[in-house]
């Protein structure tokens, strides 16, 4: 059992299992919307893992890039007439260049320092979208064209959660791939010790760039396929709330789990829509709710409960 | 020239509160290595709490001096129910205990209080003060003297007097202030009152010109942290001159660049300082041990 849940592929398969069997759960197109708004925010905290579970590096500006990816899809049809999904390759294309231009300088910094620099980039990108109205509608956001796939028309909740469950069990593939491979193995190294992955022979800089970038693709992904899913943008996704909502989810649920990913995107996102019959008390909720998690389970939900059930078994 | 000066006056008014922040963490830092995301509450906490004082006729001393009491109370509560019973967890999780404290705190003040935004009357009235062609509110004179004789009391604090001396052996090795007899935990739980008392002075003496309302806290929270790593993190006077240069750069940014990119002005500021410096302005060059 537990050889064969540490396998590359299980995690994957798990997640995929996942998506069909709550298929069956679903009682209404609402509980589809939600579920499908979990795998989406799940998608972008995988790629936000790889940067702060496996090489120990923080960002809270990754918003910026999933607001790149979600006003990809809906400047570039709107303005060029571009099909939506070139749109997202381009938002995703976009988002790598820029990932790599600024992560050179940026991952120089180390620690809180890191965490402030791309917590400022991530403003300046919130904020040209939010000031720039001829181009994205400002503040209010602006409509997204409809997907259309050789004629047809990609709508209804159910549709949208098979194509963001699949779009997520594809994400944890490449996920789980990238941790076993020498770049992963780089990544945890250098998550140890900077100087002793150095001495090792590996090449830092690179490898850090390398998972910056590719988180941030992550990201971008993400918004992409949110925006498409609402039909509609707001600049608030871009925003550095929803940059800490993004690193919340990923130590709420464990750094360094793809498992934990989901689980932390889960709870953040289900939990507001269960909190609201509470009204004025949902954020006191919410935020008690945060609190005691990581008070009992301070390595995050999924590392911590394997954790516990692994020291049982061992008695 | 007058303009200059107006602008600087009121980015050194706005950038007295993000110092006081920015201090906050500071201390809460040097002294329990946690970056305590729920600073900003303090300050919101403390202009709340005087505006619904002052609303119910409490006189304005009464209530300020109340402010200040119930922001300590909820910085010591914040230590002994959220943060002591983590102790030794990693730094990462501790920061998203604070953020979990700041929104159940915002959410709180939604209760308690309300959604509105409010203000408090000007300490010495609402005459502005001409001086070298710039108009000054009398206000901008109580954050700025109220800011100097929180630095000059901290800093005798930190000098002069044995508590202070050994929160600064508990912020230079914990291990070792223990071994010399330095009750630790004694001394977390006062960096946070004190964090508490001085983000809620702030906000009550800044109020009468930004306005304040329940969720004012997290922006506050940025600014200051912020400022505090442009100054160096875990450096007092860093603190300080982060907090008034990020206040400076986005009045002169507002004024002469743009008012709709000022944020972004203070940001670009803080990244390129950062490059060259990537320990802060007064930060030592970290070395790894290996």
């Amino acid at each position: 059992m537990g050889k064969l849940l540490s396998h590359r592929l299980a995690v994957p398969v798990v997640i995929a299992l996942l998506v069909v069997a709550l298929s069956f759960a679903m009682p209404s197109n609402f509980y589809y919307r939600v579920a499908a708004l979990v795998w989406i925010s799940a998608l972008a905290v995988i790629g936000l893992n790889l940067l702060m579970g496996y090489a120990g590096q923080v960002s809270l500006g990754h918003a910026g890039f999933f607001g790149i990816g979600a006003y990809a899809v809906a400047v570039l049809p709107a303005q060029f007439g571009l099909h939506p999904l070139v749109a997202a390759l381009a938002g995703a294309v976009a988002t790598a260049a820029i990932a790599f231009l600024v992560g050179r300088p940026i991952l120089r910094l180390k620690g809180h320092y890191l965490a402030v620099a791309t917590l400022g980039f991530g403003i300046l990108i919130a904020m040209t979208i939010s000031n720039e109205a001829w181009l994205t509608g400002g503040p209010d956001g602006m409509p997204v064209e409809r997907l259309t796939l050789f004629g047809w028309r990609v709508r209804g909740a159910d549709t949208w959660y098979w194509i963001s469950g699949g779009l997520l069990v594809i994400g944890a593939w490449i996920a789980c791939n990238l941790v076993a491979s020498p770049t992963g193995r780089a990544l945890r190294a250098l998550h140890d010790s900077e100087v002793a992955a150095r001495v090792a022979g590996i090449d830092v800089a690179r490898a850090k760039l390398t998972v910056f970038v590719i988180s941030a693709v992550y990201a971008s992904v993400a918004g992409s396929t949110l925006a498409l899913v609402n039909g509609f943008v707001t600049p608030d996704k871009a925003n550095f709330l929803h940059s800490i909502e993004l690193v919340t989810m990923v130590v709420l649920g464990g750094m360094g789990s793809i498992l934990g990913s989901l689980a932390g995107a889960a709870i953040l996102v289900v939990l507001p829509q269960v909190l609201t019959g509470f009204h004025d008390y949902e954020h006191m909720i919410l935020g008690l709710i945060m609190m005691v998690i990581m008070i009992v389970l301070r390595a995050g939900i999924v590392p911590s409960l394997a954790a516990f059930f692994q020291g049982r078994r061992n008695k | 020239m007058p303009e200059l000066l107006q602008f600087c006056v009121s980015g050194l008014t706005v950038g007295a509160v993000y110092a006081l922040v920015a201090l906050g963490f500071t201390i809460i830092y040097n002294a329990s290595d946690v970056v305590n995301f729920a600073q900003g509450e303090f300050v919101m906490i403390g202009g709340m709490t005087t505006v619904f004082a002052t609303a119910a006729g409490v006189p304005l001393p009464l209530a300020v001096i109340g402010a200040i009491l119930v922001a300590m109370v909820v910085g010591l509560l914040l230590h002994r129910l959220a943060i002591e019973p983590a102790r030794g967890a990693s730094p990462v999780t501790l920061i998203i205990i604070t953020i979990g404290a700041s929104i159940f705190l915002r959410g709180l003040a939604q209760v308690v209080f309300d959604k509105q935004f409010h203000s408090l009357p000007a300490f010495s009235g609402d005459t502005p003060i001409r001086f070298g062609g710039a108009a000054i509110l009398p206000q901008s004179f109580w954050v700025l003297g109220g800011a100097a004789v929180i630095v000059v009391l901290l800093w005798g604090f930190f000098n002069r007097t044995l508590i202070g001396k050994a929160v600064l052996a508990t912020a230079a090795n914990r291990l070792a202030a223990r071994l010399v007899g330095i009750n630790t935990s004694f001394v977390m739980g006062l960096s946070f009152v004190m964090s508490a008392a001085i983000g809620a002075i702030a906000g009550i003496l800044v109020t009468p010109i930004t306005l304040t309302s329940y969720d004012v806290g997290m922006l506050l929270a940025l600014k200051g942290f912020a400022a505090a790593m442009l100054g160096g993190m875990g450096n007092p006077l860093g603190a300080v001159v982060g907090g008034l240069a990020v206040g400076l750069l986005e009045a002169l940014g507002a004024g002469y660049i743009s008012s709709t990119y000022k944020d972004a002005i203070a940001f670009i500021v803080i990244l390129v300082v950062l490059f060259a410096l990537p320990g802060g302005l007064f930060g030592k060059a970290s070395v790894e041990r290996v």
